[in-house]
């Protein structure tokens, strides 16, 4: 079968094959999206649970992705360089803390500056132990969040006076879009088929966004465009890839690691000062291990800043549904028959009668849990977004290609 | 012979070298923040050591040090092989709720009832532990990730069953709920080793012990331990050698998570003989920064576990003299940092020193022949 496709697909003429997989490759996306919405809709009218689109949920999906997506891109910044950044958490929660601090000191931009400083500030302690000491990537990044926890919590009891949180960060204020979320709003309430959820996302996108959200969303094509679009990003890029490759074409790559972890590190502080002006202060745990998952956003995206949009939506949105409305959860069940069947009948298809065997059975029982039960446990419901990273990582990870250079001490020099 | 002996000496010489500079260092840091704190740091570090060398003070700290001991070690196997698992946290916390409710359900024969309880722990720990290993070898996900993700999966497993009529029963006189309080034969008498002391220490210290030397033999006296190091030394070369590096990544994965659920066991069967909301959390971490500190060395660890128990002790005393106590969170943090960082530079010197004497012997000879 497959070897046939393969004979096929060699027989074409390569100018045609390429134009055609290019096209491919942009409308995939597009299909995949529609395709969601439509599973989706078809879930929400099948169980009646509004709640699986409203715009209270989705916003709340918005809100909670946003930290993640900025601790991803930090990830993101450091791993295309070729340094593992698991310090992440420990940058985010100085970044809370920075932004508790100078929030409620002086205001919410400051705030948001002294975020991303201290965040810099870890990033810059990783850099200097991963580069310039060639110390393992995972020992600098466990002893930077256990540093950045050390600091913050000293430095609360002496500069705030208070072991666990900060006084309130003024907001920061929101901008209003003329007429559209009106539209959008009257729209989501007629609860139509696919339109209305349509409605509902586009209305938690323009909605009152706050003036840090806009920043934070625009952080990830500005990422892109640097990382893969500029002269710098090459280079950047080539470090993580082949630094030794880099070093003979006269790129310092000290320099240029240097740069990506310590952005790496000021993009996880603007997570942590996201979550610290969003709730209106800083407390002690704030940022709940969002750094960590950060990370496996960027792995579930590839190591690339739409992917890891993806991933962290996709935690954000199942995080947010069981905040916001903890029986719709179980409408999710339902979704997860719909995309076990699909998956199980690829697998039938393709002739790989054992595994799809095993995924049609799995559908089976699933379907009989959502069947027998009217809600799901609390306990089960909380643990929503990390199984589902969990499984989606399960399912797509052998497709995944790292940095090849990831995560390897450079030293000028060394190359074999 | 003379060449050989005064050269081990420099080893060992090395191998500590890179420990005492990294904690000198951190003490150097510790004593900046203090006096620009307004402390003074001999002062603290005095009232540390007085409070910490207290009996009852040494009591705490190696019961303390025997769960950390025990956490570094099941994630120490996993350095070894260059896995990192970060789901000792989640593997221990749940190998003990139900070890705890198992324990607590049996009436047996008070050897055999330990006996069965240490079992159930290792087998919960390590299935746990497993699911990670199963994504690890048969869809690649990566085991820092698959483990993160299944602590807070531990959690809810933990909150699922913590209720009365699953795992646990009402604490009578106090509001929490807890597993059934564990039989008296099911319970592990203290050992008053330590003279002048009230309290007692944990019987099971004996297991991190047993634990301990057993890491010691697998990793330097049997062929597995060889193939363990070789594949985290070099995956390709052991690859070359004939090792199946998925099956030691699953092996290896389930020892660890099996020593992880032996952390809580001490404990449970020594003082708190029921599983609770108030059940010591975050040891899993710490065994992180303790394997770190102690190099993955059954012996460096141990250090490494007291000297943590100590300064987590230790701290208490701070509060009392208006010094804030997470100065020794920074402390610790900045040993972990300085200790990879010393070990690095130790072993580029030890190299370029190697090299030169490498140089210096072909000379030598070059000139007598």
């Amino acid at each position: 079968m497959t070897s046939d496709l393969k004979a096929s697909a060699a027989a074409l003429p390569i100018a045609v094959r390429t134009r055609s997989l290019l096209a491919d490759k942009r409308t995939r996306p597009l299909v995949l999206l529609g395709l969601v919405l439509v599973v989706f809709s078809v879930v929400r009218v099948a169980t009646g649970a509004n709640e699986l689109t409203s715009a209270g949920t989705l916003e709340a999906a918005l809100a909670l992705s946003i930290p993640l997506g900025l601790a991803g891109l930090g990830g993101l910044w450091a791993e295309r360089a070729g340094v593992v950044n698991i310090g992440l958490e420990g940058m985010m929660i100085m970044g809370t803390w920075g932004a508790g601090w100078a929030g409620s000191t002086y205001g919410p931009w400051q705030g948001l500056a002294a975020g991303v400083a201290f965040g810099a500030i870890g990033g810059l302690m990783h850099a200097v132990a991963t580069v310039t000491f060639g110390v393992d990537h995972i020992v600098s990044g466990v002893a930077i969040n256990l540093l950045g926890l050390g600091i913050t919590q000293f430095l609360a009891v002496q500069v705030l006076h208070n072991p666990t949180q900060s006084g309130e960060i003024p907001s920061m204020g929101t901008f209003t879009v003329p007429l559209l979320p009106g539209w959008f709003a009257s729209i989501g309430a007629h609860h139509w088929f696919a339109v209305s959820d349509l409605a509902n996302v586009l209305f938690a996108i323009v909605d009152k966004p706050a003036y840090f959200t806009v920043m934070a969303v625009a952080l990830l094509p500005i990422s892109y465009f640097v990382l893969w679009r500029t002269a710098f990003g090459l280079r950047l890029r080539a470090c993580g890839e082949a630094p030794y490759a880099a070093e003979t074409l006269g790129v310092n790559v000290y320099k240029y690691k240097y740069l990506a972890v310590i952005a790496s590190g000021a993009l996880a502080g603007f997570g942590g000062a996201f979550l610290a002006i969003w709730s209106g202060f800083y407390h002690d745990g704030q940022t709940q291990g969002y750094g960590f998952i950060g990370l496996a956003a960027m792995i579930f995206g590839n190591w690339r800043p739409a992917g890891l949009a993806v991933g962290a939506g996709l935690f954000g949105y199942t995080n947010g549904l069981q905040l916001r409305s903890p029986p719709a959860v179980h409408a999710l069940l339902l979704v997860l028959v719909i995309a076990l069947a699909a998956y199980s009948a690829w697998l039938l298809y393709r002739r790989r009668w054992t595994s799809g065997g095993i995924s049609a059975v799995c559908t089976l029982l699933v379907l009989w849990w959502f069947l027998k039960t009217h809600e799901l446990e609390q306990h089960i419901v909380s643990a929503t977004p990390y199984v589902t990273t969990l499984l989606v990582l399960a399912l797509a990870s052998q497709r995944l290609r790292p940095p090849a250079a990831d995560g390897i001490p450079y030293r000028r020099g060394q190359g074999k | 012979m003379k060449s050989l002996s005064t050269f081990s000496v420099r080893r060992v010489g090395l191998a500590l070298a890179a420990p005492v500079l990294a904690l000198a260092f951190a003490v150097v840091v510790t004593s900046a923040i203090l006096i620009g704190t307004g402390h003074a740091p001999l002062d603290a570090f005095g009232w540390m050591w007085a409070y910490g060398t207290a009996p009852d003070s040494i009591v705490l700290t190696i019961n303390l040090a025997v769960g950390y001991y025990l956490a570094a070690v099941a994630v120490a196997i996993g350095f070894r092989m260059n896995l990192f698992n970060i789901g000792v946290d989640g593997q221990y916390r749940l190998a003990a709720l139900v070890a705890a409710g198992v324990a607590g359900a049996i009436h047996l024969a008070p050897i055999l009832s330990v006996a069965i309880t240490v079992v159930v722990a290792m087998g919960v720990g390590a299935l746990w532990a497993a699911i990670a290993g199963y994504l690890k070898v048969k869809r690649g996900v990566s085991e820092v990730i698959s483990t993160i993700m299944l602590n807070y999966i531990a959690n809810a497993v933990i909150g699922y069953l913590l209720v009365p009529g699953k795992l646990a029963v009402n604490v009578t006189g106090s509001e929490g709920v807890g597993t059934k309080v564990i039989p008296a034969s099911g319970q592990v008498p203290g050992l008053a080793i330590i003279g002048g002391a009230q309290t007692k220490v944990y019987g099971l210290v004996v297991l991190a012990i047993l634990v301990g030397g057993g890491y010691w033999f697998l990793l330097s006296r049997t062929r597995f331990g060889f193939d363990l190091r070789a594949t985290g030394r070099s995956e390709t070369a052991a690859v070359a050698s004939g090792v199946n590096v998925k099956r030691m990544v699953i092996i290896s994965l389930l020892l660890s998570g099996g020593i992880a659920g032996l952390i809580g066991i001490p404990n449970l069967l020594g003082e708190s003989y029921s599983y609770s909301q108030n059940f010591p959390a975050g040891i899993g971490f710490t065994g992180i920064s303790v394997a770190l500190l102690g190099r993955n060395h059954p012996l460096g660890i141990a250090f490494g576990a007291l000297l943590w128990a100590f300064l987590d002790n230790a701290r208490q005393i701070l509060d009392l003299h208006q010094v804030s106590k997470e100065v020794v969170t920074i402390m610790q943090a900045t040993a972990v940092l300085s200790v990879v960082v010393a070990y690095e530079l130790v072993r580029r010197y030890s190299i370029s020193r190697q090299q030169r004497d490498v140089a210096q012997t072909l000379e030598a000879r070059e000139v007598t022949v």
